[in-house]
């Protein structure tokens, strides 16, 4: 343990909220700015880890492991790999930009920094966490600040918003306690993640819960609980209501982090504890993929507020991930031992969850931008903004793009990979999803065309261009997505170790297996 | 590395570069940049003419270099990009080089003044860059990506005046309906994948021939990439987009919309011919030559001069697709090579019309007259000789009249599908298609010389102000009216009657991939037996067509009105363009649309309010239930129950604390004498 790289990554918010803390209220330049350098290290911290993380190994690198509550089995145990290395990144530099989108709160600013803060350590911590316990803690951690941030900070409707976000999320970890609890319980009264990814799926062989293997109840418990998150149908209204209540940059973060901890979760905690309920369950997982590609791109469709319309369209590409991640039972000997699709599908979908991240953080940061001037998102009040606005036309069309899978772009490549991953194991699915890029781009360039197009609008004749700062939140994310969208080898090369890991924990158990 | 790879990454990167520069740059560089894109350009055809040179040079049929690069490795899967240069890549790399040069000049003029000059050079480069992916592409992934940067840059140049709803409307409509099309392609492409494992072409050919992938899957994928020409070639039923695209840009049109970008599906299928089934390709057939006819059955009404071309351009787009499902896929690149001349050259003339047209309605006022529309022209001959003699070029060309390049190549298409039909006779359509649309071609192409150029002006007023357009716009009228003769397609040979020549030489037939699949040298000889029918056929049909052109529209021994008069239904669905678009807005755009607002409502309205809230009522209601009990029935009544009993209890017996020790003594006596009674029973 040369670097502790890990704790530095979640504690440094923390340290920026200690120091917010001792800020009087009204310096609130002061505030903002301490809080753009807590993120600000953490990004550079999230950088060093980068550039010494071992591509070549799919193994756990940098770990920390300290005792915290012995008496329990309980430590303090952190631990990044593929799986966790992308969205360690795009974490510190989501939260980064969204405190440059969030410069212009000027209501209880203290309070807003002091909880954001807070929001980034969860969430880094969630991310980075290999004791169950922890997870759990860093899980919750989260969850508080966010109905804080939207439940204040929010739009008209924030109140029900925030507790709807609340109570959707809080469902959710209750059935995952109760799955974790039953882990420690049967798995020798450990919360380390590792050890449970070695003992779970030998020591739930063959127990009974009711009739049916515990493996399946454990899995649906955890499943219901991360796919909230994600979030999988039917457990997705809440994510429309909170996305369009949230201020800009809570939008942001819930787009680009927040949801991509379901994902995160399935992979680490179903697909390396329970690989046997992967084989039971990948049809269904992505069938409901399918179903969010279809109904999230129909509902975009509909949308004429243009934050829902972009919240929907997330709820369409996540479902692209799912679709990716069931093509892991592509390597089962029972599918041909297809390693190659189940490779493209799992990468495709970790990747899918990361571009995703970087794009739809582009989208409601422009939504911002627009709201902040026209003071509406009503797709059809605006019209020939291309005219008075061609910068943001410009960056706005990039990101639009990027979100309909342009090639060139990030997107496409995940979800080309998703699809082609899943294709061999579940031609009807994803041949009907297929159409769902249709739809995609449908929505988004039908979208485009309305704010965009046309004569202008008299009412926008002064409607300012979009400015530096805002630029600046939006650039780097541009960046990303057209660099990892040319090239995406490198970055991939990051993921596939871990990936190959999963598959072969998935393959062992699923081929052996076979769930009451 | 290969000095033909060197040259193809410099012609690949170097109008990237320049979209690059004049996206950023563009409107603060001199002149807004426009020498920017022409410099690249003509760099590019520069090398494209010393890569064509060597081809000629070589002369060698089999000549191929290759190279790539992984661009992905998951260990299991793998994906190599890479260039793959042979004959037709040169010499399709050369015809994209050449027009894009030309219109790039052209446009010098035709796009001067406008504001967003600078965005116009910068997507005419993002446009040739994502062309020649197409181009050089030695698989699929490079090829669908390009695919659809084709798309983008098409969408942003139809919608390049996007202060017109039309403009943005068709962009939108070009890119979905491309889409369309684009999901069959990548089913067709996961088909491959999944059955060969690699996504390049010679895995895929060499995947093919060892049978790891055949029978129905192999005919369905063929189907499936041939989905994505069906949306780039704009064939029928996805045809539709082609004429809105020309809301875009005149020398736009010319260079994307009806020289390179469209024929982008004919070259693929000609590059993959090797895959496709009989099955497939009988598909291929049907579709191409239904749409051959079927679109210039609707150009024969069109009054706008772009219109015409448009539906020319998807009707011999059919034409180049029939030839590759009839097998004869040479020809069809023949044809697609000489088509790139005489339809650019016909365009560009268009614009030039276009262009004067507008000059004139802008002198004297007139706003609201349609410059594009041909019942307004007439006459232009005089004021317009050299856009005159071109597009006469283009026209005969087109039409198939000896000495020029059109006639070589569609007697090549024609003797093809004449020797389909004669070893399948069941299939005879395929020539009535053909030698029908030929027909017409030459009637449409000439009805629009004479409406434009020919006979008395329609308006004197305009009439005045017209004038020939100036010289940018007049070179790659001249420079693409000579490519329009037979010559340069013959040589070494001057044969015009004949397509024996360098093209010949250098574009082989090569036997299917698929096993048991068609044969090089039985296209060939069936090409070879038909050639002289097909040869007279063509110049009966093309001069008949002519000839009635002639005696409708310049003569007028006929009168075009009865004509339309007489055949009345069939007037009305040709100009009613079969009312497609309106039979896709009642079947498939409004129910779509209905579709996702009953979803959104269901969804939100329904879903959310009532199922998702509900639990949300229900546990409110049942918490007011616990409620009630726990405080009514619990503590009010149990509890504080208990307290008010011992409270009225403690009421009644307070009535017997008198304090009187007697009385207590009474109690105590009595307590006692009942304790005894009871005790000694």
């Amino acid at each position: 343990m040369d670097t502790m790289y890990l704790s530095w990554l979640v504690w440094l918010p923390v340290a920026g909220m200690v120091v917010i803390a001792f800020i009087p209220r009204d310096k609130t330049e002061i505030i903002k700015t301490v809080a753009a350098v807590a993120t600000g290290l953490q990004v550079w911290v999230a950088i060093l880890l980068w550039l010494d993380f071992d591509s070549a190994s799919g193994t756990i690198q940098f770990a920390e492991k300290l005792a915290w509550i012995p008496s329990f089995n309980i430590f303090y145990h952190l631990g990044v790999d593929g799986l966790s290395l992308p969205m360690v990144m795009l974490t510190p530099i989501l939260s980064f930009l969204a405190v440059f989108v969030s410069w212009k709160t000027d209501r209880a600013v203290k309070g807003y920094f002091t909880l954001f803060l807070l929001l980034d350590t969860g969430m880094i911590g969630v991310f980075l966490a290999l004791d169950f316990f922890l997870f759990y803690v860093f899980w919750e951690v989260m969850l508080l600040p966010m109905y804080f941030l939207i439940g204040i900070w929010g739009g008209p409707k924030r109140e029900y918003a925030a507790i709807k976000f609340f109570l959707f999320t809080l469902f959710g970890s209750v059935l995952m306690l109760v799955a974790i609890l039953a882990l420690y319980f049967y798995c020798g009264q450990t919360f380390d993640m590792l050890v449970l990814i070695d003992t779970a799926p030998m020591a739930l062989d063959g127990v009974l819960w009711w009739g049916i293997s515990a493996i399946k109840v454990i899995w649906i418990l955890l499943f219901i609980g991360f796919a909230i998150k994600v979030p999988v149908f039917p457990f997705h209204t809440w994510l429309p209501l909170a996305h369009v209540e949230a201020p800009t940059a809570i939008s942001v973060i819930l787009a680009g982090v927040l949801l991509k901890l379901g994902v995160y979760g399935l992979l680490r905690v179903n697909y390396g504890m329970l690989p046997d309920g992967v084989m039971w369950f990948a049809g269904a997982i992505a069938f409901l993929g399918l179903v969010n590609v279809i109904w999230g791109g129909l509902c975009a469709l509909a949308q004429t507020d243009l934050k829902k319309l972009v919240a929907y369209s997330s709820i369409n590409h996540m479902g692209y991930a799912l679709i990716g991640m069931a093509a892991v039972i592509a390597a089962s000997s029972a599918n041909g031992s297809n390693f190659g699709a189940a490779e493209a599908g799992l990468t495709g979908a970790v990747f899918q969850m990361f571009n995703h991240g970087t794009i739809s953080a582009m989208l409601f940061i422009l939504v911002g931008v627009i709201y902040d001037r026209a003071h509406h998102r009503d797709i059809n009040g605006f019209g020939g903004l291309a005219k008075q606005m061609p910068i943001f036309t410009a960056v706005a069309g990039v990101a639009f793009f990027a979100g309909l899978g342009l090639p060139g772009m990030s997107g496409f490549v995940s979800e080309f990979m998703c699809f082609v991953g899943a294709f061999p194991v579940f031609r009807t699915i994803v041949i009907i999803s297929a159409f769902g890029i249709l739809l995609n781009a449908a929505y988004f360039l039908w979208a485009f065309q309305r704010i965009f197009f046309g004569e202008l609008n008299e009412k926008y004749t002064k409607l300012p261009d979009i400015n530096g700062r805002e630029l600046f939140a939006v650039i780097p994310l541009a960046v990303i997505t057209i660099l990892l969208g040319v090239y995406p080898g490198p970055f991939l090369d990051m993921i596939k170790e871990t990936m190959t890991v999963i598959i072969d924990q998935v393959v062992i158990w699923g081929d052996m297996a076979v769930l009451p | 590395m290969n000095i033909f790879i060197k040259y193809a990454l410099v012609i690949y990167f170097l109008p990237l570069l320049a979209f690059i520069i004049q996206t950023f740059f563009g409107n603060k560089l001199p002149r807004k940049g426009d020498w920017v894109s022409i410099g690249a350009i003509l760099i590019t055809l520069t090398l494209a003419i010393s890569m064509f040179a060597g081809m000629l040079l070589n002369y060698d049929p089999d000549f191929v270099v290759q190279e790539s690069f992984t661009w992905m490795n998951l260990g299991n899967f793998k994906i190599e990009i890479g260039f793959l240069i042979d004959n037709m890549t040169i010499i399709m790399l050369l015809v994209v080089a050449l027009i894009s040069s030309m219109s790039h000049i052209y446009s010098i003029k035709y796009m001067e003044g406008d504001p967003r000059y600078h965005r116009y050079f910068s997507f005419l480069s993002l446009f040739t860059f994502s062309m020649n992916g197409i181009v050089l592409a030695d698989n699929l992934v490079l090829l669908y990506m390009s695919w659809e940067l084709v798309g983008l840059s098409s969408y942003l140049l139809i919608g390049f005046w996007f202060e017109k709803d039309s403009a943005s409307n068709a962009g939108k409509k070009a890119f979905l309906t491309n889409r369309v099309g684009d999901i069959g392609f990548f089913i067709g492409i996961m088909l491959f994948f999944t059955a060969i494992g690699s996504f390049s072409y010679s895995d895929l050919f060499a995947g093919v021939q060892a049978g790891k992938i055949a029978g129905a899957t192999l005919t369905v994928a063929g189907i499936g990439l041939f989905m994505g020409a069906v949306g780039k070639s704009a064939q029928f039923p996805l045809h539709i987009w082609l004429p809105d695209a020309m809301e875009g840009p005149t020398p736009v049109s010319a260079l994307i919309h009806a020289a390179t970008m469209v024929a982008a599906g004919v070259y693929m299928m000609v590059r993959l011919f090797g895959v496709m089934t009989a099955d497939a390709l009988l598909v291929v057939a049907y579709i191409g030559g239904f749409t051959a006819l079927f679109a210039s059955l609707i150009a024969i009404t069109r009054k706008d001069i772009k219109q015409v071309l448009a539906y020319s351009t998807v009707s011999q787009l059919g034409y180049m697709i029939l030839s590759v499902g009839t097998g004869a896929y040479i020809a069809a690149f023949f044809h697609l090579l000489t088509h790139a001349m005489f339809k650019a050259n016909l365009f560009f003339g268009a614009g030039s019309v276009i262009h004067s047209m507008h000059h004139g309605l802008h002198k004297i006022d007139d706003h609201d007259t349609d410059p594009q529309d041909m019942n307004n022209m007439g006459g232009l001959k005089s004021k317009m000789p050299v856009t005159y003699i071109s597009m006469l070029v283009g026209s005969l060309a087109i039409s198939g009249v000896p000495f020029f390049s059109g006639f070589l190549s569609k007697d090549a298409i024609l003797a093809g599908t004449l020797a389909y039909a004669s070893h399948n006779p069941a299939h005879f359509l395929l020539p009535v298609f053909g030698f029908g649309a030929a027909l017409l071609t030459a009637f449409y192409m000439f009805r629009m010389i004479f409406l434009t150029f020919h006979n008395e002006p329609k308006r004197e007023d305009i009439f005045g102000h017209i004038h020939e357009s100036p010289a940018v716009m007049k070179l790659p009228l001249i420079l693409l009216s000579i490519l329009s003769l037979f010559i340069f397609y013959t040589l070494p040979h001057f044969n015009p009657f004949s397509d024996m020549g360098w093209f010949k030489h250098l574009m082989e037939y090569k036997d299917s991939f698929v096993p048991g699949g068609i044969l090089a040298h039985s296209t060939e000889e069936g090409l070879h037996h038909s050639h002289m029918t097909a040869m007279i056929m063509s110049l009966i049909v093309a001069a008949f067509g002519i000839g009635l052109a002639w005696l409708m529209y310049f003569k007028r021994s006929i009168s075009a009105e009865k004509v339309a008069l007489a055949i009345k239904p069939l007037y009305r669905l040709s100009s009613g363009k079969f009312f497609i678009d309106e039979l896709y807005t009642k079947i498939l755009y409004k129910p779509v649309l209905k579709l996702a607002d009953a979803v959104a409502y269901l969804d939100w309205d329904l879903y959310d309010k009532y199922f998702i809230n509900g639990f949300g009522r229900v546990t409110t209601f049942l918490s007011n239930i616990v409620g009630k009990i726990d405080y009514e029935g619990i503590d009010q009544t149990l509890v504080d129950g208990i307290g008010r009993s011992a409270n009225r209890a403690g009421k009644v017996l307070r009535v017997i604390q008198t304090g009187r020790v007697q009385q207590y003594i009474l109690f105590a006596l009595t307590a006692i004498i009942i304790l005894l009674i009871w005790k000694a029973s």
